[in-house]
């Protein structure tokens, strides 16, 4: 299993090396607003996936709850935020009133089904995060329905705030950026990211990663091992709904607004399960490539297939399937063909390469 | 206490428990009435649901394949209904109760040749490269539910469609001061006649023997000399086509149906294949009616807990019997 000096794990590495340096250039590259939202999302998405690869690419299990845990995080801090007023304490205690959650939920169901067989999981998962959507939307004095909720972040992340001034008393520019607090929120947005991120590596690198590979390839074995299969699986089960809650805190200040749609919805989950199984199971870095290319395409994407659709006009249906909200339609093709011909994703293919 | 689940065990064990749900609703509710209504409304929701469920259940029964996908059959049976319904709205507007049988039972036959098509692709072009491997199936038919719903966006639009219904399934009877909508009946007695007609094959039949067979133990089937393989693609198809009819059923029970609607019931068709345990109709109609009863009951009692019960009595049968009331599984 040593990949370690192939050129196709180099060339994996490289790229995702070059992905967090423009990252993390991000501001000063890219200066408009929507780039700026895309890079965050960006960041926030490598978390949540990298996460559920923890789940599905390393242990083997199929959760269709992962967007549920990512809006507990996310609606804990937004509902502190709005409740406190915007400041630091509302956020970590929004944070860990998500992670608390989470880890309670994820102990319930993981202890309820992860004994029974995979796709019982799957489907006790969907069931629990389609309440736990349809609460969010009932529970309105809370969670204010469909509308969600809008508040303030704290006072570092305004627009107006000056991170340094110069001699007027006006913010500083550096390299034709502002300092503000747009700035300061998104290297937060970066930095938790990236610090999560890096937990996860050391976590799936550490013999906890072995463990939990052995379960994956042959659950027998690992029992026979003496490894306890179920409390492996629950106990993962938990750090990856904590760490989804904790992104989910992070873009919920980000964002400055959390709501169904942006949190809870089904069509995030099918996001994760794309982008992990495009960017390859198993391997992190699969996370990072399927986030980035994903986020791209659902900004970029649609401008091309909308002029796509206007150049077919005269042909019957296709404009209707070239529409820019159809999408999904292609991703879904190009995802069941990777499934069927490259299961192991973009990196994973990748670095297979040059290995003997 | 033993002797109390003897004597349940000897009346129908498992299967008293719609009863049963059914007698403390009657307490709780205190309006015979209203009790009435919902009953007949739950036992309708129920055979619907059993309808789309079934399918699911036999599938992964026999072939060890859960269908993530099935919600697409749901939604384009609604869908192809629908259609086929509003074409012919001239009959179903008619006053000769021929013409609107004629245009409902072509409704419903075009659903489900759909279901029988599709289901046939989905099998062959779809699920068969990935037998016995759970994740990839999981995968893929979750590929496919999208491109289904991309699909029938792409096909009928975002917005929400009205189902038009024959006249004389229009309006309720009423007995007493008990309201009963004619096409709950409807519902109900299809859903009978499905459960009916699925239990004789299975029971009765040479092929019925093969495919309960097939969910008890396909190697020894196989190795008996029955090609195997081509039950699985009829299973599949039927499968299909009931989950079509139960979705265009469902489509003229709400009459305004959305592209979302087949994602919505899934959950509901996933709960119930869970609590009756895979593999077995019998299950799955019990199952059913208890959460379509469920439903109703507390829909009525507490509708703040509506949405959640299905979850609770989820949980609660789950710590009972972890593999559901009637397995069929091994």
């Amino acid at each position: 299993m040593q990949t370690k000096s192939t050129y196709g794990t180099i060339a994996v590495r490289t790229a995702v090396l070059i992905i967090a340096t423009l990252l993390l250039f991000a501001p000063f590259l890219f200066q408009d607003v929507r780039a700026l939202e895309v890079a965050a999302r960006i960041c926030i998405f490598i978390v949540l996936v990298a996460s559920y690869d923890l789940l599905i690419g390393y242990t083997g299990i199929v959760s269709f709850a992962h967007t549920m845990f990512f809006g507990f995080g996310a609606y804990g801090a937004a509902i502190l935020l709005r409740q406190m007023g915007p400041g630091w304490d509302a956020v970590l205690l929004g944070g860990l009133a998500g992670v608390l959650v989470s880890v309670i939920v994820a102990t319930a169901v993981g202890l309820l089904s992860l004994r029974v067989k995979a796709i019982f999981f799957a489907m006790i998962t969907l069931a629990t995060a389609s309440v736990a959507l349809v609460l969010a939307s009932q529970l309105s004095q809370f969670t204010g329905g469909e509308d969600g909720i809008t508040y303030r972040a704290p006072d570092l992340f305004k627009p107006a705030t000056k991170l340094m001034v110069d001699a007027d008393g006006k913010v500083v520019t550096l390299f034709g950026v502002k300092l503000n607090g747009k700035l300061a929120a998104y290297y937060f947005v970066f930095f938790t990211s990236l610090a999560l991120f890096v937990l996860m590596l050391r976590v799936v690198a550490a013999p906890l990663g072995a463990v939990l590979k052995a379960i994956r390839e042959n659950e027998a074995r690992a029992e026979a091992i003496g490894y306890r299969v179920v409390a492996y699986r629950t106990f993962v089960f938990c750090l990856s709904a904590a760490i989804a809650s904790l992104a989910g805190t992070v873009y919920a200040v980000w964002l400055k607004y959390t709501g169904p749609d942006t949190t809870l919805s089904f069509a995030i989950m099918i996001d994760i399960l794309l982008m992990v199984v495009i960017g390859g199971m198993g391997t992190m870095w699969g996370a990072v490539v399927g986030a980035v290319l994903m986020v791209m395409a659902q900004y970029y994407l649609r401008d091309l297939m909308g002029a796509a659709a206007e150049a077919t006009a005269n042909i019957p249906l296709l404009p209707d399937l070239l529409n820019p909200d159809r999408w999904l339609f292609w991703l879904g093709i190009i995802f069941i063909l990777l499934v069927y011909f490259f299961p192991r994703g973009i990196t994973g293919t990748v670095m297979q390469k040059g290995v003997r | 206490m033993e002797r109390i689940s003897d004597v349940m065990g000897r009346l129908g064990g498992v299967y008293l428990l719609p009863l049963i749900l059914a007698i403390v609703a009657f307490v709780l509710i205190g309006a015979p009435s209203s009790w009435a209504t919902l009953t007949v409304a739950g036992l309708a929701m129920g055979m619907m649901v059993f309808l789309m469920a079934s399918g699911l259940s036999l599938i992964f029964g026999l072939m060890d394949v859960l269908n993530f996908g099935h919600s697409a059959f749901i939604s384009f049976g609604a869908f192809v209904a629908a259609s086929v319904l509003a074409a012919l709205s001239g009959w179903l507007g008619a006053d000769n109760v021929l013409l609107n049988i004629a245009a409902l039972g072509l409704a419903i036959i075009a659903a489900m040749s759909f279901g029988l098509a599709a289901g046939w692709f989905f099998e062959t072009v779809i699920i068969r490269p990935v037998y016995h491997d759970h994740l990839r199936q999981i995968l893929i038919t979750m590929g496919a539910l999208i491109v289904s719903e991309q699909i029938i966006l792409a096909v009928w639009g975002g917005t929400p469609i009205t189902v038009l219904r024959p006249q004389f399934l229009e309006g309720a009877w009423i007995i007493g001061d008990v309201s009963i909508e004619i096409y709950r009946i409807f519902a109900f007695g299809l859903g009978l006649a499905a459960f009916i007609g699925l239990y004789l094959v299975l029971n009765r039949t040479r092929i019925g023997l093969l495919v309960r067979a097939g969910v008890e133990n396909r190697e020894m089937v196989e190795a008996l000399g029955f090609r195997i393989d081509r039950l699985f693609i009829g299973v599949f198809m039927v499968g299909s086509a009931l989950a079509a009819v139960g979705g265009a059923m469902w489509a003229g029970y709400e009459t305004l149906i959305t592209p979302a609607l087949g994602g919505e019931m899934m959950i509901v068709v996933f709960i119930v294949v869970i609590i009756g345990g895979l593999g077995s109709i019998e299950g799955t109609l019990l199952g059913a009616l208890l959460v379509g009863l469920t439903a109703n009951y507390v829909g009525f009692l507490a509708p703040k807990l509506a949405l959640a019960s299905n979850m609770i009595l989820m949980t609660a049968i789950l710590l009972w019997r972890p593999n559901g009331l009637r397995p069929a599984v091994k």
